[in-house]
């Protein structure tokens, strides 16, 4: 099923996303070892970066593949993937074709000895071909781009470490500028946890590994590698007021992550127990050095620019602190604190020139009271302050629950905005009804304009006035 | 931007929950990296299962997971309920759920689903979304959302589950739709 229009702020490229019809119809044989699927279908190769075909309907992306997929469990613990097929380019179909396999072994379960082992080791490899036929007049452009991927993880009790390095060879496109370098990409998690602890270090390196299954295509569209934004995903509104985006061209980043639980009875932990997290990610650009003196970096048709493995950039993107704590104090009450500061690169980001990069600081009070069990009352409070771009903003919002229905109001104010004029009230009251697997949503109010990213795409969202209606339903 | 503009969201769906009300076989993996099928987590020894879908950036998953966490030793007791939370955190922070989860203390079996495969596959739009299956392995019940005491109503039809009551709320409003 699809919609006769888009809806106000999903991607449309031109109208290609205008219409209604069946976009999906598929068919699956599964036994215990083979899977076999003929028609739509989604996936991911490792972490993504040579192959995720997903959707996100918030977000209007739907980059399913057509064509043919079959999965094989060779032995416990072996598993291999192949396909083919083209991308759905909405209503149509992208001009690359696919072709790819994936491969993973975990010894653990493969080799029963060592099946209760402490120790645990993977390995795991990926492999895609883009065929896209040479349509540039001036260029001599590769028809076949070959992108392939090795993984492997290691764990010993509660420790685990994830890596992941792909290589894409030169595939000119309207990412790159047109230009014949390889792509590269690596990626390194490791977290040690226990009960009530939990940390996470993380680094990533990017080098022009954006893969599209047609060369020409650009914001959202028929994307086949994912890289993953490194910074956390916020979701309190003005903390997520700045997401950052992955930037496939180039960057370097590096995540810390902490959370810690106060034992319950514990001085800190009081009655209930208090949990606590720390986060700090910071974004680079990387290293990049011209070609020769004559050529400037990343001119179209040429090799573009040198850079090597880890060569970090002195360009800062994004950088955030954050701390949050969580404590339930009585049967009545439970409180949610959280401070973050943050350094946003708004040219890069937001692809803007002569724009100031924007330092913020940002809190947010969450209470919720217990009327009853089943009554609730929820008050929030979220402060951004920040001299750059709209300056100052303030939230408010009450919300009263109770069994089935929920009653929300919030103003989120511009107060600080440097043009007075400008200095405007979103204001929203809404409404909903829950039951089962349904929920209707009703809100009237002003939605202010802002940017969702996921997976190192972008969408715009613009500034709306009005009823907004919201039914999902399962059944 | 002045103009007034309705923005009107359908997501209706229908799927194979529907009919044969048995849970779909799709792969997920263990937080030890393990693929394993949809349909052998689910094995409770003819006792209840919930299934949860949640997301480590979720509030309101965090909120009914916390609450079900705090009663779930009860809940066991009682009914020999089984919790099974799903993770649908996509490649940004799949690798993380396992210290999220592990710093909560939750005692709940967890798995991912990175890609959105089982999450599809029941139809599940939005995070948090549960299903309540009964010793066949059918689903009885579900919810969305969390409200605050909602804990409450769940237990509830774990209870009924449980013991092998029909849920007559739900049938009245399937007449009725």
């Amino acid at each position: 099923m699809g919609y006769y229009n888009t809806l106000l702020g999903f991607p449309n490229s031109g109208g290609k996303n205008d219409g209604f019809g069946v976009p999906s119809y598929w068919a699956n044989f599964t036994n215990d070892k083979l899977e076999v699927t003929v028609g739509h279908f989604y996936e991911q190769f490792g972490n993504g970066l040579t192959l995720r075909s997903y959707e996100e309907k918030s977000l209007g992306i739907d980059n399913a593949i057509l064509g043919a997929r079959i999965k094989y469990t060779i032995v416990p613990g072996v598993n291999i993937k192949g396909l083919i097929g083209k991308q759905r380019y909405y209503w149509e179909l992208s001009d690359g074709i696919l072709r790819g396999v994936d491969g993973e072994i975990q010894f653990n379960e493969m080799i029963k000895s060592l099946n209760d082992n402490q120790f645990r080791f993977g390995i795991g490899g990926s492999f895609i071909s883009k065929y896209q036929n040479e349509d540039n007049p001036i260029y001599n452009l590769p028809n076949n781009v070959a992108t392939g991927a090795g993984r492997i993880n290691i764990g010993y009790s509660g420790f685990n470490l994830i890596s992941e390095y792909a290589y894409k060879i030169n595939d000119p496109s309207a990412d790159n500028n047109y230009i014949y370098r390889p792509g590269q990409a690596f990626l390194i998690n490791a977290t040690y946890s226990q009960k009530g602890l939990g940390v996470i270090l993380s680094t990533k390196w990017v080098d022009n590994m954006s893969l599209r299954s047609d060369r020409n295509a650009t914001l959202s569209d028929v994307t086949v590698s994912y890289l993953p934004e490194i910074t956390r995903n916020y979701t309190y509104v003005l903390q997520a007021f700045y997401p950052y985006a992955s930037q496939p061209m180039g960057e370097w980043g590096v995540k810390g992550e902490f959370f810690y639980k106060f034992k319950k009875g514990s001085k800190l932990g009081g009655k209930y127990g208090t949990t606590i997290t720390l986060n700090y990610s910071r974004v680079h650009n990387i290293k990049k050095t011209a070609i020769n003196d004559s050529t400037p970096i990343g001119t179209t048709g040429t090799y573009g620019y040198n850079t090597s493995l880890f060569a970090i950039g002195k360009e800062l993107y994004y950088q955030d602190i954050n701390v949050e704590i969580s404590k339930k104090w009585s049967k009545k009450w439970y409180t949610n604190i959280a401070y973050m500061n943050l350094y946003y690169n708004y040219n890069v980001l937001m692809g803007t020139a002569g724009h100031d990069n924007v330092k913020a600081n940002i809190a947010v009070v969450e209470a919720t009271y217990k009327i009853t069990d089943k009554y609730a009352l929820k008050g929030e409070v979220q402060a951004m302050f920040t001299k750059q771009d709209k300056g100052n903003w303030i939230l408010g919002q009450l919300e009263f629950t109770m069994p089935n229905w929920f009653f929300t109001v919030f103003d989120n104010w511009n107060y600080g905005n440097p043009d007075k004029s400008a200095r405007v009230h979103y204001f929203n009251v809404g409404f909903g009804y829950v039951k089962g697997g349904n929920r209707i949503q009703l809100t009237y109010g002003k939605q202010r304009e802002g940017v969702m990213c996921v997976g190192g795409v972008c969408r715009h969202v613009p500034a709306s006035n009005g009823f907004a209606l919201s039914i999902s339903s399962t059944f | 931007m002045k103009k007034i503009v309705f923005v009107m969201l359908l997501a209706f769906v229908v799927s194979a929950v529907a009919y044969s009300q048995e849970i779909p076989q799709v792969q997920l993996k263990n937080l030890k990296g393990k693929v394993v099928n949809s349909q052998d987590i689910i094995e409770n020894d003819g006792k209840p299962v919930m299934i949860c879908f949640f997301a480590t950036w979720c509030k309101p998953c965090i909120k009914e997971l916390t609450a079900f966490s705090e009663a779930y030793e009860d809940w066991t007791d009682e009914t020999g309920v089984k919790i099974i939370a799903v993770s649908i955190d996509d490649a940004r922070s799949t690798n993380s759920v396992g210290p999220f989860v592990n710093a909560r203390g939750w005692d709940f079996d967890v798995y991912l689903d990175a890609n959105g495969d089982f999450k599809r596959a029941m139809n599940v739009n939005n995070v948090p979304h549960s299903f309540l299956l009964d010793g066949k392995g059918n689903v009885a019940w579900q919810h969305t959302s969390y409200l605050e005491g909602d804990e409450a109503e769940t237990f509830e039809m774990i209870k009924k589950v449980a013991a092998g009551e029909p849920l007559k709320e739900e049938k009245v409003e399937k007449d009725s739709e």
